[in-house]
């Protein structure tokens, strides 16, 4: 599990990376969106992977506090995916308006020479 | 005290100065002559304390903590010093009433003429090597001013600006060796530094410290290497060549060596920088001024020559020629002074400074003559004159050098040759200008300028002249006492007599004299087909090297701002993500990290579903090139296998938020993409093999960081987990929070704060992207390619008038069904906003499925059929949420506990029974609507593009009166 959990965060990371270090408006929110995706991994794992263990508390029980996922870092995680989305539509946004305003989708603005 | 006085008079006047009237001549004369007056005068006043071998210390604290105090301290070196700078100073003010021009703008000259004088008394009465520093730095600064003070003129600001970048150089230089200093002794004060002079020279870092100090002096007194700034700053006025680039700043430098040359001398390395840089400048000057054309490059040169001795025989570690160094330096400043008031007076009389035109002003200007040839005589070493007094001194100091064989015959041979250039120039200043055929085509018919004008010189020649026949007299007891202050009380023994006898020294000045008179004869063909045009040495300009260096560190800058400061996005984005990948690095290092700490688990479907969420993310990272449409589709199953893994490990409030917010981003970009070029392999202006690289270096770049990434997650997930909060939180959540769903409560109370903050940020950027779609102008290519976009849309969905309430064609079913599913999906919504507490929902899961519900409708029916008809305003939900979500904190107050606390009532009903209500559901009902109106203003914003791109074009002018009449509804909506 952890293996697998580690790979899928670094490919997520590795092609974003990839595609943040790209010319074109498209590519860069693609690669912050799969950037976002591994980050949100990343921290949602450094509570420790458990299965089956939702930190719902039961009613009238004791509390025994190991065999809860830890509810930190998913609190954490959701605030991050929310206002993930929302720069995400900002950026989408300023590539349309650097769309519109430079006719070219480069992230400079200008097509370059080299 | 009068040393503060002493440094201090002359700043105001400065300041003073500068407030006087354009032409007020005289004022300004009397303004400085008064104050530099005045300051000899307590120059002197300080004499009988002086003389007796005390040092005068006056101490100003400033930071006391920091050690750095205003100290201004008098021994005799500088009370020689200090003499120097007022009495010239005055004699100069005198010259310069007379030979300004009426027409030049005098309260700029004397306001940095004074502020000059009170920096160069500055560093010489200075305690604080710190404060040293900073008065040295003003006179690179005044000194600036004042070579620029024809600043019309090019030569007077390139001059200026070589001046200040080599002197400023120099000073940073000086700093930097100062700091050192006081480091190694713990203290900046001057005496202290003077007292340890063995510590500093069996330190380490004694040569560091001794390379900067010397390139602080060398540089102000123009030595070799850094002598190419004086000629070019023989661009300022005479008076200002007088003052400062004869007697007073270009002797900072030497007086900074001669100062710590009980600190840093009696070394082999202080011979060799010093010594050398002096032997060099000696040569090379007095060699450069026999070739000179203009009477003040004669000057500079001989300037830079004569310093050169003073270094030489600074650096030659004897006492002996410490002292022969301090009684050059004030007949150096006598003769070199009065010989550049002099050409001044040609200049200003005649109209010209070119010794080739100029002959025979003997007969027009006799006095000026007389005293030309006699302070010339000076700096050639005619015995009766001073000159030849400490030129005897250096020639007996360089026979003494120990050193090996060869130096003890070369440095003396060096030395006449020198003095018979000296010889040669001086000679040549005189015979060119004052005798010969008197010159008739000269620009104003020459004639003894003013008396008081001469005034000056004559002081100062007669002065050359009296220390020439009584030096003991005159001289004998400011040597001693200036020479006591440096070297301590035990002088060697010299004498200061005209005669010592027939020895070696006098051989030698016989030799140079004899030796100058030939060279003027050798040299006169050359003088007269290369007319101003040094042999061999033409070739090194000065200038074009400084020029040359000065671009070679502007290019250096830009290429570095290239590749570091770069206003393009790809070097920004690289620098980040290298430095990012370097420093994540660093715990890997170590490399013990492979070995595992907890029970390994492996289960075979999610290895299968990471399988795919990986192929998609790779996927979408290679389609995003070319193929926009499917990119999105694939990164769109990332998030989805994302969102699986969440709900496999037990984040089901993380799952549904990651679902929603998933569909909501894919609908957001794909109502972007439109806009985006078509996008065609083209021919690119990089060569492929650039491009290869940049992509391999990209694509190394990206598998080391995943790779990287990978190990650090690894290594965490196999480690014990630390202390953290989580066990406070799932221990009180249910007593104290009143919550079964422990990440919503931690959300809405215990971190309601960090919430609040959430939805201000989203409520924040949905206005952002609002206002920033307003000046949206679409880009040519995407108006036309959609032009015929119109003509399908009146057969399907978007032309729906008010007549049909239902679409005809494929849309038919997706409507009907889309339009019965939004109760349902409203209620979904609220059902998981309330229930949020106790089980996975929340506010944010229940405002986007509602957002959703809504994007539908509009996708499906198009905007205007759902603008008629809808009641959602989102920029009021908005602000409503906020509201709400700031009302339920703030009710608190209303119970005395403290803002976002949460308060519950527990109500009993009739019917339903007990009810226990609690301020928190109303924060999270403030959380649902504002999210719900974020998310619908932005993409109901985006959506609006195309209706403005329908109004724009001359083809929906038909269209465009049948949207006339809800035009009206929605532009008060949204637009």
């Amino acid at each position: 599990m952890e293996i697998i959990y580690s790979l899928a965060i670094g490919v997520l990371a590795g092609s974003g990376i990839w595609l943040l270090l790209r010319p074109r408006t498209f590519q860069v929110i693609m690669g912050l969106t799969l950037v976002s995706y591994a980050v949100n991994l990343f921290i949602f794992g450094m509570g420790r992977l458990s299965v089956g263990a939702p930190p719902i508390i039961e009613s009238g029980t004791v509390v025994d506090v190991s065999s809860y996922a830890d509810p930190v870092p998913q609190a954490l995680v959701l605030t991050a995916i929310v206002i993930g989305f929302a720069t995400t539509a900002l950026y989408l946004v300023v590539l349309l308006a650097l769309r519109g305003l430079s006719n070219t989708d480069h992230v400079d603005g200008t097509e370059y020479n080299s | 005290m009068p040393l503060v006085l002493i440094v201090v008079l002359p700043f105001l006047g400065s300041i003073l100065a500068a407030i006087l009237p354009h032409n007020a001549r005289n004022q300004e004369s009397w303004l400085a002559g008064i104050i530099a007056i005045v300051c000899a005068g307590l120059v002197i006043y300080t004499a009988p304390a002086v003389f007796n071998g005390e040092v005068l210390v006056q101490n100003i604290s400033w930071l006391p903590s920091m050690g750095v105090n205003m100290t201004f301290r008098m021994d005799g070196f500088a009370w020689l010093f200090a003499l120097l700078v007022t009495i010239m100073g005055a004699l100069v003010v005198l010259y310069a009433r007379y030979y300004m021009d009426p027409a030049d703008p005098v309260p700029r000259f004397f306001s940095f003429f004074l502020a000059f004088m009170g920096s160069m008394l500055g560093v010489v009465l200075s305690g604080n090597v710190i404060q040293l520093v900073i008065f040295w730095e003003l006179t690179s600064l005044s000194s600036f001013m004042l070579i620029a003070y024809w600043h019309h003129r090019q030569d007077a600001r390139r001059g200026a600006r070589m001046a200040l970048t080599i002197t400023a150089a120099g000073g940073f230089c000086l700093l930097a060796g100062m700091l050192m200093i006081g480091h190694i002794v713990g203290s900046y004060e001057l005496s202290e530094i003077l007292a340890s002079g063995n510590m500093i020279r069996n330190h380490p870092w004694y040569i560091p410290i001794l390379v900067l100090i010397a390139l602080g002096g060398l540089t102000k007194s123009a030595q070799f290497p850094f002598h190419f700034w004086l000629p070019n700053a023989m661009a300022a006025p005479t008076p200002v060549s007088a003052y400062l680039h004869s007697a007073t700043m270009v002797k900072a430098g030497v007086f900074i060596l001669a100062r710590f040359w009980p600190v840093l001398a009696s070394t082999d390395q202080w011979f060799w920088i010093i010594g050398g840089a002096g032997m060099c400048s000696l040569l090379i000057g007095a060699f450069a001024a026999t070739f000179q054309q203009d009477m003040k490059g004669v000057l500079a040169y001989s300037t830079i020559s004569h310093l050169g001795l003073i270094t030489l025989l600074l650096g030659l570690n004897s006492e002996l020629a410490l002292i022969a160094a301090i009684f050059h330096m004030i007949n150096h400043a006598t003769f070199k002074a009065s010989l550049f008031m002099a050409t001044g007076i040609v200049d200003h009389e005649t109209g010209t400074r070119d010794m080739g035109v100029l002959s025979g002003l003997r007969k027009a200007m006799p006095i000026t003559a007389t005293l030309a040839i006699v302070a010339a005589a000076a700096m050639a070493g005619v015995p009766l004159l001073n000159g030849f007094l400490s030129k005897e001194m250096f020639f007996s100091e360089t026979l003494f050098v120990d050193q090996t064989s060869y130096s003890s015959y070369l440095l003396p041979s060096l030395a006449v040759l020198a003095s018979s250039f000296s010889v040669a120039y001086s000679l040549r200043f005189i015979t060119q200008v004052f005798f010969g055929k008197p010159a008739t085509d000269l620009p104003r018919k020459p004639h003894d300028p003013p008396h008081w004008m001469l005034f000056p010189s004559a002081v100062l020649v007669l002065l050359c002249i009296l220390i020439g026949i009584f030096p003991e007299q005159i001289i004998g007891s400011i040597l001693r006492v200036s020479a006591t202050a440096i070297l301590g009380d035990h002088l060697p023994a010299y004498s200061l007599a005209i005669w010592h006898g027939f020895n070696l020294p006098l051989i030698m000045s016989i030799l140079a004299l004899i030796g100058g008179i030939s060279l003027l004869y050798v040299l006169k063909p050359l003088f007269r087909s290369y007319p101003g045009q040094t042999p061999v040495l033409y070739h090194f300009d000065g200038r074009k090297s400084f020029d040359a260096v000065m671009n070679g560190i502007d290019n250096i800058a830009y290429i570095l701002l290239e590749w570091f400061s770069s206003k393009r996005l790809q070097p920004q984005v690289l620098w980040i993500v290298l430095i990012t990948l370097v420093v994540g690095v660093l715990p890997l290092l170590d490399g013990n990290w492979l070995y595992l700490k907890q029970p390994f688990s492996f289960d075979p479907a999610f290895a299968l579903l990471w399988i795919v969420g990986g192929a998609c993310a790779i996927g979408a990272a290679y389609l995003a090139k070319y193929n926009r449409f499917r990119a999105l589709a694939l990164s769109g199953g990332a998030g989805l296998i994302t969102c699986v893994t969440f709900a496999w490990l037990s984040a089901p409030d993380l799952a549904l938020t990651q679902l929603v917010v998933e569909t909501v981003t894919v609908v957001l970009i794909l109502l972007g993409l439109r806009w985006l070029p078509r996008r065609v392999i083209e021919e690119s202006q990089v060569t492929p093999l650039q491009a290869f690289i940049r992509r391999f270096r990209d694509l190394a770049i990206a598998i080391c960081s995943g790779l990287g990434l990978s190990a650090l997650v690894y290594i965490m997930l196999t480690r014990e987990k630390p202390e953290g909060l989580s066990a406070f939180f799932l221990e009180k959540a249910l007593p104290e929070g009143g919550g079964n769903n422990v990440v919503n409560v931690i959300l809405v109370d215990f971190r309601g704060f960090d919430t609040y903050g959430e939805i201000s940020v989203l409520g924040i950027v949905a206005i952002t992207v609002y206002a920033l779609l307003r000046r949206f102008r679409p880009p040519q290519e995407s108006i036309h390619a959609l032009e015929n976009r119109h003509e399908i849309q009146t057969i399907d969905g978007n032309g729906l008038t008010n007549e049909h309430s239902l679409p005809k064609g494929i849309l038919l079913a997706p409507n009907v069904l889309g339009r019965l599913m939004l109760p349902v999906i409203t209620l979904i919504s609220l059902y998981f906003l309330l229930r949020g507490h106790n089980l996975p929902g929340g506010g944010f899961v229940g405002g986007l499925i509602f957002a959703t519900g809504i994007i539908l409708q509009y996708m499906l029916s198009g905007i205007h059929w759902v603008e008629t008809r809808s009641r959602v305003r989102p920029q009021y939900w908005i602000s409503i949420g906020l509201l709400i979500a700031g009302g339920s904190s703030m009710l608190a107050w209303w119970v005395g506990q403290p803002f976002l606390s949460a308060i519950s009532w527990d109500i009993y009903l009739p019917v339903i029974g007990k009810l226990h209500l609690s301020s928190v559901i109303l924060f999270d009902i403030g959380v649902y609507a504002l999210v719900v109106g974020a998310t619908t203003f932005m993409l109901v914003a985006l959506a609006h593009q195309s209706l403005r791109f329908y109004r724009k074009t001359p083809v929906a002018e038909v269209e465009t009166n049948a949207e006339a009449s809800t035009q009206l509804n929605f532009s008060d909506r949204v637009n």
